[in-house]
């Protein structure tokens, strides 16, 4: 099956080892994947902003970049959840763009969610020693119903222990724009995801999302932690952890 | 009550800095969260009792009209008088000609939030009437002259010291430091104003349009004393409380006090129908039920819609993240929370409340238990939406989404954009790999680093490892 991946924005410009790692999972998973070199952005700064013409806009342009591939798969909850569930709310007043829209969405997957439900990767390729703790990011759980499919892939790594952390459900406070909008609110949450993270006793925090990965690493560092791996999911399960491509 | 929402941003830094409300808010995750899940898994049905009440609560919308005719009907058929307010300032007058109507000189009132949204206290005060609020949460908030922090339990914000220092203050009396004394102690100023009321005003959890009864939840009893004790009750409620049958509401009944308290049932389910009847024992001599707009009829049809299923459960507030870190003062009206993101700007207006439909990171927590299912971060986009449109977000935020979308829908473009902020970045990190202050963006930097990127955008390297 031919996959095209999304990368996102935020893995092109701040963490390319994810990419990568999500590459390799999907090559050890069979598939034949392709990276679409025009894509950019998936629209969702615009479209929790207010903006949904500057939405729509490049719903369409990611659209016509991954309709030839059997599957768009994202290493990110918040933007497979984006594709997947509100463009199709962006276009729901005109028939012939929805029915288009529909037929990519329907065919959008979270990696974990992909690599479980739809491409069964029986053997992550990576290697860990050591204990992690995962954070549920919120459009992935909540939106897309990502919660066991992360575990499930950590749970076949045979030197990795996952213990849960208390409420590792609860948002960490990125938000998006909302992180440097309301600075003061989204460091407090941090604080307290950052507690958990810390009373789990973990060597690593994982998460699906590299958003909320830069609020838990941001505000852990500047906690003075500087222990604590902070990791995506696909990098501990490809093994790509701290390669910089 | 004071609408103050534009100070949303001041009022959430004082709260984060606040110690005391700090730990009052510790509480949350425990006491509501937990027990509220707990007494929704005890049902076992939560799904297919949503949807339920979801569709109890849309159906009657639809036909709003309709079904508040049939209540007035048949509520009058009891011997109550129904009134209609369009806003809160016609409210306040027709609670007061009924006052002057039956001579009454003092007011008992039970919880009611439509009438902190009419400021109806203040107003009857003006008039010259003694109001007095029996709820125990609101009654210690009258006595500190402050607004609640939470449509179900107001005083949440407080804790039990800075209540028994009130009390002592207030009362005149020996500190008590046991709750169960506060609380015996609290019966015992307010039994005398139950007994010498001549008004009783409540509000109303739905109001059932089949029989015309007013239904209402409380645990502390002193709801059915405000509403049988004095001659004359006043119902006050919203439009859209009501519910078509008493069926309809007992199923609505199972998830109101669950989603709000963890409870199966509040200690007080009240079901007031008319006046008292010939023979009975107990019930006012008068009724009157005030139904409140107040700029409820304006969502209706609209995408706001849906916000009217509201129950006032607070289910919303309790895992809302960002309330259980700030409290409900800082959302600056009656409705704090999710369901006040969406509410304060549909009933006061838009440009009354800019951040709260903005302070929110989506995590979509208050939706995923909402009672009635209202799709609260869509509503909040909705809002944003508006003021995108109508220009009412700052210049700069409008910029540089308008550059940030024009870049990236021209690839080569935003490529060579990305590939020189990445370098940007990477050359800002220090030894340690991490940002510690970032020009243009300083909010990430006030309390965070930022993890410095490799330097090389992620498209930039896989053109080379295809390439070699």
């Amino acid at each position: 099956m031919r996959v095209g991946l999304f990368v996102t924005c935020l893995v092109d410009l701040m963490r390319p080892s994810v990419g990568f790692a999500a590459l390799e999972l999907l090559k050890a998973a069979g598939c034949e994947v392709v990276v679409p070199q025009a894509q950019t952005c998936c629209g969702q700064p615009g479209y929790n902003s207010g903006d949904r013409a500057a939405a729509r806009a490049l719903a369409l342009k990611l659209v016509g970049e991954f309709e030839d591939c059997d599957y768009v798969v994202v290493p990110s909850g918040s933007c497979a959840g984006m594709i997947r569930v509100h463009y199709p709310t962006l276009f729901r007043d005109e028939p012939a763009a929805l029915e288009r829209v529909r037929r990519l969405s329907a065919r959008t997957y979270e990696l974990t969610d992909f690599l479980v439900s739809v491409a069964r990767l029986d053997a992550p390729p990576g290697e860990f020693h050591g204990v992690v703790t995962f954070h549920d990011s919120c459009s992935g759980l909540r939106e897309l119903g990502v919660q066991r499919q992360p575990r499930a892939l950590l749970a076949r790594m045979p030197d990795l222990t996952l213990v849960e952390m208390r409420e590792a459900t609860t948002c960490c406070g990125f938000g998006g724009t909302f992180a440097v909008k309301y600075d003061d609110i989204s460091t407090r949450m941090a604080d307290k995801k950052c507690a958990h993270i810390d009373a789990s006793g973990a060597d690593a925090v994982v998460a699906c999302d590299l958003g909320c990965l830069l609020q838990i690493e941001g505000r852990l560092r500047r906690r003075g932690d500087h222990a604590t791996m902070v990791l995506h999911v696909a990098e501990v399960l490809a093994g790509e952890e701290g390669a910089c491509g | 009550m004071r609408l103050e929402a534009v100070q949303f941003r001041r009022k959430a830094a004082e709260a984060l800095d606040n110690e005391r409300l700090q730990r009052a808010l510790e509480k949350f995750p425990s006491r509501f969260v937990d027990t509220r899940a707990a007494a929704l898994a005890e049902l076992g049905n939560t799904e297919q009792l949503r949807d339920a009440a979801a569709d109890i609560r849309a159906r009657t919308l639809r036909d709003l009209d309709a079904w508040l005719r049939r209540f007035e009907r048949a509520a009058a058929a009891r011997g109550a008088t129904v009134h209609w307010a369009e806003d809160a300032d016609e409210a306040n007058r027709i609670v007061t000609e009924i006052a002057r109507a039956h001579g009454v000189r003092k007011a008992v009132k039970s919880k009611s939030m439509v009438t902190e949204e009419c400021g109806l206290n203040e107003y009857l005060e003006r008039q010259g009437l003694e109001v007095i609020e029996t709820d125990l949460g609101e009654y210690i908030l009258q006595l500190a002259h402050e607004p609640p922090s939470h449509i179900v339990a107001p005083v949440v914000h407080k804790s039990k010291e800075e209540i028994a220092e009130l009390f002592e203050e207030k009362h005149r009396k020996p500190r008590k430091d046991d709750i169960a004394e506060l609380c015996r102690e609290a019966r015992e100023e307010l039994r005398p104003h139950f007994l010498g009321a001549d008004m009783g005003i409540s509000g109303a959890n739905f109001l059932i349009a089949e029989t015309g009864s007013v239904l209402i939840v409380t645990n502390e009893g002193n709801g059915r004393l405000v509403t049988t004790l004095p001659r004359v009750h006043v119902a006050v409620s919203g439009i859209e409380k009501v519910v078509p049958t008493l069926e309809d509401a007992t199923t609505l009944l199972r998830l109101l006090p669950r989603s709000a308290t963890g409870q199966a049932i509040t200690n007080y389910v009240s079901l007031l129908t008319g006046t008292r009847g010939a023979g009975e024992s107990e019930g006012p001599e008068h009724c009157h039920i005030v139904l409140v707009d107040a700029g409820r009829s304006r969502m209706l049809g609209t995408e706001l819609e849906p916000m009217l299923r509201c129950i006032r459960c607070g289910a919303c507030m309790n895992h809302c993240p960002v309330y259980q870190n700030i409290g409900g003062h800082a959302y600056g009206w009656v409705y704090p929370g999710p369901m006040g993101a969406v509410l304060t700007p549909a009933l006061a207006g838009i440009e009354q409340a800019l951040d709260l439909p903005n302070a929110s990171t989506f995590c979509g927590a208050c939706s995923e238990v909402c009672p009635v299912k209202i799709p609260l971060p869509d509503l909040m986009r909705h809002w944003r939406e508006r003021q995108t449109e109508q220009r009412l977000r700052p210049r700069r935020e409008r910029l540089l989404l308008r550059l940030w979308a024009w870049t990236a829908l021209r690839p080569r473009l935003y490529a060579v954009v990305a590939r020189a902020v990445a370098r940007l970045l990477h050359g800002l990190g220090g030894s340690d790999g991490l940002v510690h202050r970032l020009p243009g963006a300083s909010g990430w930097t006030r309390g965070r680093d930022l993890p410095a990127p490799p330097g090389l955008t992620f498209h930039a390297l896989y053109r080379k490892r295809r390439g070699a």
